[in-house]
């Protein structure tokens, strides 16, 4: 190996260091690699440091595919100068980022009324919005597309142009607008953009400013934190009967930490409607005193006014004496069917009690307990955020439109700009694997894909290089694929080595994630066998038994293990951590 | 074989394999809806196009999905002739597969839209099992072969239907690669390939005999007309057929024309509508050949480096019609005859009921934009699923997007006049001539190539014209109205009296004097008129001609001898002696 002819080393440094470099073995080689790195740091560089590469970022934004097109061109023709590009769609990427490129290429095209391509809208926004940082580093030239058939011919362009030098960026080579026939122009503008690009320094190094000290306050679960609601998105497309929320709370300044597998517990209030119809069913009245306040504000946020089972039903009765419910508890069965798609009014209402004391009625009550999501998010990819994967959960029964008292306060109450109480549960049953190159298996249909978009996040700010494989099963592919565009971008990016998905509703037979590891069982057998860990995470009660009984298949089929040694064998892959399950 | 053409196409075909590309894998990546750039040029030699939803985009990049990828299915119906047995099946998959509706194209062919990438496959199969393909119903080949579908002349009508059917069949692609991907049942059995007539000459690509391995430089569209009428619009295509008769129903051949095509480019003058020019004159026996030595001729003389300049029309401007003939009687082995004289009368439908000289008879309805689906006050595809379950003759797709319920015995009649009538059918063609005479392409939201709307917003431009036409008293006077959400000409907007191409959202390029019969190309009359002024610019000229037209004076020929616009003489013209209206608004 010896050093490239255009490295910055003048022709003797080359000669010294080939010369050197022949010599050497790997122990050296890597002692003299800190020893130089060193001098970079230091700043007393008799020698210039190695190259770097110098990175260029080619901006795009296309509604045609023409600027997609010229930009990979663009990468190609630089790619072959030496430099290092990064091609970067407007459509997938936030604008705020591009803060940190040293050198940028712009190439969009201007559509209708001086319009952006329809998938640049969002970036041209933020881009020209007062929320842009300053771009003060930044060498940079635009390529604009357009007609001049049209009235704002090549704006976005211009637009791109204009703003960048506002924000402090340095234009190294002149705009170039295009008409239809781009393609002579075009050439013209990459060769003599590209030769007015710096070639070749290594960037120096930032100096990270040093971290600020969390806030003393401790928040906990007897103390929660009200986080910011600042995103709620419902993820499915339309057309879907699914209802599937992506919130982001924000955690700045709380000095809070979770790890993925993390859950996150959130304080609800109950619904004004069931307040409601509790007090008209008790007959009790809204403003009544209890303790500092009143019973109104006390049903809201103290107690749980929906949940039904047959302990409160009993505890009840111990107040209301109805021979009727009495009757109807001593047969057990029967009273489990009743109560399904029932709640607390519909007893009070079907056993009603002549009066209601305020005292009697509460001291029935338990208290609103807080509900847990499996954190959507990893803080190493958004340090003052929190995400969530919430199934909103709306039906109709026995005459009546219920809710879940939480996923709906979080739907439909707290508004962005609004606050929750929340608080970190830890999940130590539910981590990533210690050792980074280490695959992992995760099967995550519906919202039980949440902990695993934390564990991909995570993986990815760690640059991990272990494999990793994602099962998402949801009702149909072209609605309820969730997150769907991120997990595309890290499939491209390669994080993301394997991802199989069940539709159950896209064709006439249902299929579910357990068909698809049966399918794929012998490559699943193989990365067990090399040491692969398996996650689990979404609905308890059926899911998650098929998915165990799929894994005993496996075992049995590719493992040619006998029944009870395949029970034997899951039994130990659970207790080595490496069968992992949060199921609801 | 020639050397590499420099248009990116050209390359995908050529790395392609004979149209396999990455399809298969494609098909299997179940992360993504879309295929890969390059496998969705290739899925158009096979009929499908990838598009999706555009009304949705930026809320489904919101939602963290990406855009609604769906495709259109292109169905080959050789004539547009369906039994039956077909109808109900693509009914059907319709309904399974696709968004409910079924589309009759502008060429007569069914197409689907809205299948998902994986019930591509089923799709595709299943139309197989119903005795269609959809192989070459887009993509740079010889596509649907259209035919008349003439219920006049029963004999006619059959002789022609047959060389449609021979023209396709022989003009298909022989490559295995349909099969493979989309039928293949395991056997491994490829499709059996037969040559009738046999090939003009020796087979230099055993694979891929008549196109080679780069298939045509782009599109190739082929048409059989039987005068007077014109309704396959016959200038607007590559290759057209005019038959010839002899008494009531004897061909004794065609006039062949060739070089008809409608696609341009907003703002490039080099590309341009153009009508196909007469070739010469064949017999009956030799059609089929003339047809293979014209795409053959093509095939080595077309550009393949700008795609814009790829069709037939321009290698036919660029060599000339003597010298294109030269190297098409080359290849035949034969000299072609003088063109022999015909008529046409007009290029719209006829409809209503048509008793033929068996005592058969066949009804058109009127089919807005081709779309056939269900509304509650129109539920148009189970109205017709109903007939299609007693009919007995079969089901002809128009060229103008309608449909004929064709070869219905008197036994048969009095049945499905009483279904026509229960599903609102009956008085279909109870519109005005205008809306009769109209034609839109599919447009937004799911047409990659569209800049404005076109099918869903004709019909409601045809009512606010029809207000004036009510008041001048034109209501029965046909005149042709077409409308293209981009250039390309889908809905043959050039060769219409009035015509509409969108240039961006709500803007139209509005164009003038068209022939009647598709035998002018029309002229820019105002560029880029905003909808909502369309009336407004329309309305003088339409009471002018309704005051000032001569006896039997089409729309088209008054607007230019009114001077509203210059005459357009051929394709070359079109874009000179445009006058920037002084308009009123």
């Amino acid at each position: 190996m010896s050093i490239p002819a255009n490295s910055p080393l003048s022709p003797d440094q080359q000669q010294i260091a080939n010369q050197l470099a022949a010599g050497l073995s790997a122990e050296q080689a890597n002692w003299l690699s800190g020893f130089y790195a060193g001098i970079a740091h230091t700043g007393a560089p008799p020698i210039t440091a190695p190259a770097a590469k110098t990175e260029l970022t080619i901006l795009y934004g296309s509604e045609s595919g023409n600027a997609e097109k010229l930009s990979s061109d663009v990468a190609k023709a630089a790619g072959k100068q030496g430099f290092k590009t990064k091609v970067v769609n407007m459509a997938d990427a936030n604008a705020a980022t591009m803060s940190k490129a040293e050198n940028l290429f712009v190439i969009v095209s201007t559509w209708g009324e001086g319009d952006p391509p329809e998938g640049a809208i969002d970036y041209y926004e933020e881009f020209m919005s007062d929320k842009m940082p300053q771009l003060p580093n930044v060498k940079y030239s635009v390529l604009a597309l357009g007609d001049t058939s049209y009235e704002h011919f090549c704006k976005i362009g211009k637009d791109f142009d204009e703003r960048i030098n506002k924000l402090g960026g340095e234009r190294i080579y002149d705009r170039v607008d295009c008409d239809v026939d781009f393609e002579e122009p075009f050439q013209k503008w990459l060769t003599g953009a590209l030769a007015a690009l710096p070639s070749g320094e290594p960037a120096a190094p930032g100096s990270a400013a040093p971290a600020v000290a969390p806030a003393a306050t401790v928040y906990d679960k007897k103390n929660p934190y009200s986080s910011e609601l600042s995103e709620r998105i419902v993820l499915n497309g339309t057309g879907s009967i699914k209802e599937t929320l992506h919130v982001e709370l924000s955690l700045q300044g709380s000095g809070l930490t979770y790890q993925p597998g993390d859950s996150l517990g959130i304080y609800p209030e109950n619904r004004r409607e069931d307040i409601e119809a509790v007090l008209a069913a008790t007959g009790l009245e809204a403003n009544s005193k209890l303790g500092d306040t009143t019973l109104a504000e006390a049903l809201k946020t103290d107690f749980d006014i929906t949940s039904l089972s047959p302990a409160i039903a009993m505890k009840y009765n111990k107040v209301v004496e109805s021979e009727d419910l009495q009757k109807a508890l001593e047969d057990k069965a029967a009273f489990k069917d009743w109560i399904w798609g029932r709640q607390l009014v519909d007893l009070l209402e079907s056993y009603p009690n002549k009066k209601w004391e305020v005292d009697t009625f509460t001291g029935l009550l338990r208290p609103l307990a807080p509900r847990l999501y499996s954190i959507a998010s990893s803080q190493a990819a958004h340090p003052d955020e929190v995400h969530l994967t919430i199934a909103a959960v709306r039906y109709s029964a026995h005459g009546r439109d219920r809710v879940g008292v939480c996923s709906t306060y979080v739907a439909d109450k707290v508004d962005i700009g609004d606050t929750a109480k929340v608080f970190f549960h830890s999940n130590n049953n539910f981590r990533l694997p210690e050792n980074d190159e280490t695959p992992i298996i995760m099967v995550g249909p519906g919202t039980g894909i949440a902990p695993f978009r934390a564990f991909i996040e995570e993986r990815a700010a760690r640059e991990a290089n272990g494999k990793n494989w994602l099962f998402f099963g949801d009702q149909h592919f072209s609605y309820d694929f969730l997150y769907q565009l991120d997990w595309l971008d890290y499939l491209e990016d390669g994080i993301l080595t394997e991802l199989s998905t069940a539709f159950s509703r896209d064709q006439k037979e249902k299929i579910y994630v357990q068909h698809r590891l049966e399918e794929l069982g012998a490559e699943i057998w193989e990365w067990l066998e090399k040491g692969a860990y398996f996650y689990v995470c979404g609905d308890a009660t059926r899911m998650a038994k098929d998915v165990n009984q799929a894994l005993l298949d496996i075992a049995q089929e590719h493992g040619k293990k006998s029944p009870e040694d395949a029970k034997v064998w899951l039994t130990a892959l659970r207790k080595e951590k490496r069968y992992q399950r949060d199921v609801y | 074989m020639s050397t590499l053409g420099k248009s990116a196409n050209e390359g995908i075909k050529d790395a392609s394999e004979y149209l396999r590309g990455t399809i298969l894998d494609g098909l299997a990546d179940s992360a993504t809806g879309s295929l890969s750039k390059d496998d969705q040029q290739l899925t158009k030699f096979h009929g499908i196009y990838q598009q999706d939803d555009r009304d949705i985009r930026k809320e489904r990049r919101k939602k963290k999905l990406e855009p609604a990828y769906s495709f259109m299915i292109r169905v080959r119906v050789p004539g547009g002739v369906s039994t039956p047995e077909q109808w109900i099946e693509m009914d059907r998959i319709a309904q399974e597969h696709a968004n409910g509706a079924l589309k009759l194209t502008t060429r007569q062919a069914f197409q689907f839209h809205g299948v998902i990438k994986s019930n591509l496959k089923k799709s595709i199969a299943e139309i197989n099992e119903a005795l269609f393909d959809t192989l070459a119903a887009c993509g740079d080949v010889n596509r649907n072969v259209m035919c008349n579908p003439n219920p006049m002349q029963s004999k006619v009508h059959g002789d022609v239907l047959e060389l449609a059917t021979q023209i396709s069949d022989h003009l298909s692609p022989r490559t295995g690669a349909y099969h493979d991907i989309w039928i293949d049942d395991g056997s491994g059995e490829k499709v059996k390939v037969t040559y009738d007539p046999p090939l003009i000459d020796d087979i230099a690509d055993p694979e891929e005999p008549i196109y080679g391995k780069h298939y045509l430089p782009r599109k190739f569209k082929t048409v059989i007309a039987v005068p007077p009428s014109n309704d396959v619009d016959i200038y607007a295509h590559d290759l057209g057929y005019i038959a010839i008769l002899e008494g009531d129903d004897k061909i004794v051949g065609y006039n062949i024309t060739v070089g008809g095509g409608m696609g341009m480019t907003h703002g490039n003058e080099e590309t341009f509508p153009r009508l196909a020019d007469g070739l010469g004159f064949c017999t009956p026996d030799q059609a089929v050949k003339v047809g293979e030595a014209v795409v053959r001729v093509q095939r080595d003389h077309g550009n393949r480096d700008v795609r814009t300049n790829a069709r037939l029309k321009y290698t036919i401007e660029r060599l000339g019609i003597n010298k294109f003939r030269e190297e098409v009687e080359k290849l035949c082995g034969f000299e072609l005859e003088k063109p022999r004289d015909f008529e046409f009368e007009d290029n719209g439908d006829r409809y209503g009921w048509i008793e033929d000289h068996e005592g058969n008879f066949h009804y058109t309805m009127f089919v807005e934009n081709g779309r056939v689906y269900d509304t509650e006050e129109y539920p148009l595809l189970t109205g017709l699923r109903e007939i299609a379950e007693i009919h007995e003759g079969d089901f002809r797709l128009t060229a103008n997007q309608n449909l004929i319920i064709a070869n219905i015995s008197p036994g048969k009649k009095a049945e499905i006049e009483k279904l026509l009538e229960e599903y609102n059918m009956v008085d279909s063609y109870e519109r005005s001539a205008l809306r009769l005479n109209s034609m839109a392409c599919v447009s937004l939201p799911t047409c990659g190539l569209a800049l404005a709307e076109s099918q869903r917003y004709l019909p409601e431009l045809v009512s606010e014209i029809e207000s004036v036409l009510e008041d001048t008293g034109l209501r029965h006077d046909a005149i042709t109205i077409r409308m293209t959400g981009c250039p390309n000409g889908c809905a043959r907007p050039y060769i219409s009296e009035i015509g509409f191409v969108g240039r961006a959202p709500g803007k139209y390029n509005l164009y003038l004097g068209g022939g009647f019969h598709g035998e002018r190309l029309s002229k820019l009359y105002a560029p880029s008129v905003k909808s909502d002024e369309i009336k407004t610019v329309l309305e003088p000229i339409i009471r002018d001609y309704a005051e000032n037209r001569k006896d039997g004076e089409h729309f088209g020929d008054f607007t230019i001898r009114a001077g509203y616009i210059k005459v357009t003489e051929n394709g070359r013209d079109f874009h000179k002696d445009f006058v920037e209206p002084t308009l009123s608004v």
